[in-house]
């Protein structure tokens, strides 16, 4: 009986993969790695720096406020440079910013922000570098602005003055 | 002119088949012996292909841009090697590569197996034919690489840049022979199943091909993952990324089928192991090309995007697994009495060894297909990585690296735990050395002491037995001890990796914990066919060491592809690796330095892996 009931078994399975394959052979395959402006933010959860919670984007992002997603570690020296444009953006009501904390020691990272002062919301930790991967990023510091669950503007390499002022209007 | 005569020697090979067939069909049942006509009109075919393959490869030292496959993938301006590696690095080219391998095993095997039963003989070759014709058909009909164009172009389009390597240019050819070897032993397992002659002396026969097939899978497999490792710049030497998937569940299928053929030749136990294993094997070959060149993957290896092309082999493909399917249930007699395994024998630890590579096997193919399955029935774009296969895999790992070091320290049929007091010592000694390294790591501690005390564990069992047993079964010993070498490396480059990722601008530095980055200036030159941005860094070690890296961006001309150049600097303990990428509308590059221990010693190991099957491969070729 087993011996009978297997082939039978088989042959379904294999006419239900073959269709599976038929089917995408159809579709498009052509990924093209795209800039994700105007996109919706990716959905996730993290755990905040030094802390064992876990927390998820939803909680994190809300509707109506804007937000600057801010990729950075203790270990980066371009960070120290655009730090002093996150402190000013912290004193604002307008944004709030979010940091990622890219492949770093808890210890470093508390003393980079007991130096420099800490212009963060909420932390969130990666350290295998796969969250950041998910927001699409090249290497630290990247910085996103947020607003509605969309990704408004992207910064790559450290905020410059100019986009320092770019963000602030468009925050207005 | 060559296009024609390579596509006129191509339709004769063809009418080879057809020929083939009829004096197989006739001499089956009229005589008592192999009609030797089959073995010539063989020849003729293996002969017809070779010619249509070296006139293709003369299209393109020639660069007759009037024929449509050199046209779309070559350029005057190529280095001569590269044309001629051009040939098969393109999907008609490599088909016909395919297609000249395949005649050419069927015609060893004609010549190689004169011992052996005419009716087997006959089977074998006619099962073989039906999957000539079917690769002739696919040729002719969809991918012919003989195609006029007129009025002929003066130029060619050129071959993708990250194909113009050495590697990269014999890797397909390994890696075929390796492929079509298994369709042999799939034909042959399908003869021997039908004429019910699954025993000693067919696993004796067939083990030849199975070690021939398995040796140059492990070194095609091999070559892309160096390849992948300079060239695509990642770093990593394996990305769990489906086109190299596809390669290695073959290699699982075949690894295992080697172990059972082994045990059938002994012993003729597990008989429909072999025999699902000799199908599994062909048919995850043939899965993989469907997978590759049907497009339905989106990899570096995405030649063409016809879906003509990818029904055909998915519809010749699951005819052959539905041919093999009713061959194996109609004809195949399971073993009448259950024969009972002692628990504790060779048999049992083959057996269990079957299993678990039956599972890594299921991992990487779900891995692979899922995404594909995925978006036909939800429309969700989903990509597997490492995290999947690190976890399914990973803590498997552990028990079978233990039955790997016990396993062929016991009997066949029965053993006892005498004299087997160095087995535990020599667990206590790899237990105190792993707990040693990891002690002071910043990573988890448990997971990671089991999986290092378990492969010391292997490699000091597999190193004794140098020692004890000297030349005696040392095929075996090589193989596993350098399968032991390869894990401990690859676990101790994941452990003692570091990396740095970062954006820098010219004149910066970048500095943590390990060490210090400059990037000292950039310099552009004009090459042949592509022009160079060469970045310098100085990269300076804690204790002082410095290093100078010179990673490269290379923007080609023909076609306009920028490539992006690792600089590797390797030696025998430590691989230094920086990529430089550019970032667009930014005066900033993107910078990838890592430190990786112990590279070479994967390259290495796996090396010793094939030798091990190289060294059975001659002894019983000798005996």
């Amino acid at each position: 009986m087993k011996v009978k009931f297997l082939p039978f078994f088989l042959v379904i399975l294999l006419i239900f993969v073959f269709f599976g394959f038929y089917k995408g052979l159809q579709n498009s395959n052509i990924y093209t790695p795209e800039v994700n402006l105007k996109k919706n933010i990716p959905s996730f959860t993290a755990k905040l720096l030094g802390v064992k919670n876990e927390i998820s984007s939803k909680e994190i992002f809300k509707d109506d406020v804007y937000y600057l997603l801010n990729i950075w570690a203790s270990w980066c020296v371009p960070c120290r440079d655009e730090h002093k444009f996150l402190m000013d953006f912290s004193k604002s009501e307008k944004i709030e910013i979010i940091g990622i904390n890219y492949k770093d020691k808890i210890k470093n990272a508390r003393n980079f922000l007991n130096e420099l002062g800490n212009p963060y919301e909420i932390i969130i930790s990666d350290l295998d570098g796969t969250l950041s991967i998910e927001w699409g990023a090249y290497g630290v510091p990247e910085s996103y602005l947020i607003y509605n669950q969309k990704i408004l503007k992207k910064v790559v390499g450290p905020i410059s003055l100019n986009n320092f002022f770019e963000i602030k209007d468009l925050v207005k | 002119m060559t296009s024609t005569i390579g596509f006129y020697s191509l339709t004769f090979g063809l009418v080879c088949s057809f020929l083939i067939i009829f004096f197989s069909v006739k001499n089956f049942n009229n005589s008592q012996f192999f009609d030797n006509k089959i073995l010539s009109i063989t020849f003729l075919q293996f002969f017809f292909v070779t010619i249509s393959f070296f006139s293709l490869i003369l299209a393109f030292v020639y660069s007759d841009f009037s024929n449509e496959t050199v046209f779309n993938h070559s350029h005057t301006t190529k280095p001569l090697f590269y044309k001629i590696s051009g040939t098969w690095g393109n999907h008609e080219g490599s088909l016909l590569l395919w297609l000249l391998v395949l005649t050419f095993f069927i015609f060893v095997f004609l010549l190689k197996s004169q011992k052996q039963k005419k009716e087997y003989r006959i089977l074998t070759s006619l099962i073989q034919q039906v999957i000539i014709i079917g690769f002739f058909f696919f040729l002719i009909k969809t991918s012919n690489p003989f195609n006029y164009i007129f009025p002929v172009p003066a130029q060619g389009l050129g071959l993708n840049p990250i194909l113009q390597d050495p590697a990269l240019a014999i890797h397909p050819p390994i890696l075929y022979l390796g492929y079509v070897g298994s369709s042999i032993i799939f034909s042959s397992a399908l003869a021997a199943t039908t004429l019910n002659y699954v025993s000693k002396d067919w696993a004796k026969h067939i083990k030849q091909w199975v070690l021939v097939s398995w040796i140059f899978l492990t070194l095609g497999i091999l070559l892309g993952s160096i390849w992948a490792y300079y060239e695509l710049g990642w770093g990593g030497f394996w990305f769990w990324d489906p086109v190299e998937n596809v390669s290695l569940m073959p290699w699982l299928a075949l690894t295992t089928l080697l172990h059972c053929i082994l045990v059938l030749e002994k012993k003729l136990l597990l008989s429909s192991w072999a025999i699902i294993l000799s199908i599994a094997t062909f048919t995850l070959s043939m899965s993989g090309t469907f997978l590759v060149r049907s497009g339905i993957l989106n990899s570096v290896h995405t030649f063409a995007n016809d879906p003509e092309r990818g029904l055909y082999i998915l519809i010749f493909l699951f005819c052959l697994i539905f041919l093999s399917l009713f061959i194996f249930f109609f004809f195949f007699k399971f073993e009448k009495k259950k024969k009972n395994l002692f628990w504790l024998s060779k048999e049992t630890a083959i057996l269990i060894n079957n299993w678990f590579m039956m599972y890594f096997l299921s991992v990487v193919l779900i891995g692979t297909i899922y995404p594909i399955f995925l978006e036909v029935f939800s429309s969700e774009k989903i990509s597997i990585g490492p995290p999947f296969y690190n976890k399914l895999i990973i803590p498997f790992l552990v028990p079978f690296l233990l039955a790997m070091a016990i396993g062929p320290k016991l009997k066949w049929i029965k053993s006892n735990f005498e004299n087997k007091k160095h087995l535990i010592l020599f667990f206590i000694i790899s237990l105190l050395l792993s707990i040693l390294i990891i002690r002071n790591l910043d990573i988890s501690f448990l997971l990671n002491t089991v999986l290092v005390t378990s492969a010391f564990y292997l490699f000091f069992i597999t190193s004794r037995d140098f020692f004890v047993k000297g030349f005696k079964r040392l095929s075996q010993n090589i193989a596993h001890f350098g399968f032991s070498l390869l894990i401990l490396s690859i676990l101790f480059n994941n452990i003692f990796s570091t990396e740095v990722i970062s954006n820098l601008k010219l004149g910066e530095t970048l500095e943590n914990e390990n060490f210090k980055i400059k990037f000292e200036n950039i310099k552009e030159i004009n090459e042949y066919n592509y022009k160079s941005i060469k970045g310098k860094f100085t990269v300076q070690d804690l204790n002082g060491s410095n290093e100078i890296m010179y990673p490269e961006l290379r923007i080609y001309n023909q076609p306009n592809i920028v490539t992006s150049e690792a600089d590797i600097k390797t030696n025998l303990l430590t691989d230094k690796f920086m990529t430089m990428n550019y970032i667009q509308n930014q005066d900033y590059f993107n910078i990838r330095y890592q430190v990786k221990p112990f590279m070479l010693w994967i390259w290495l190991s796996v090396l010793l892996i094939c030798f091990g099957g190289l060294i059975s491969f001659i002894k019983k070729y000798e005996g």
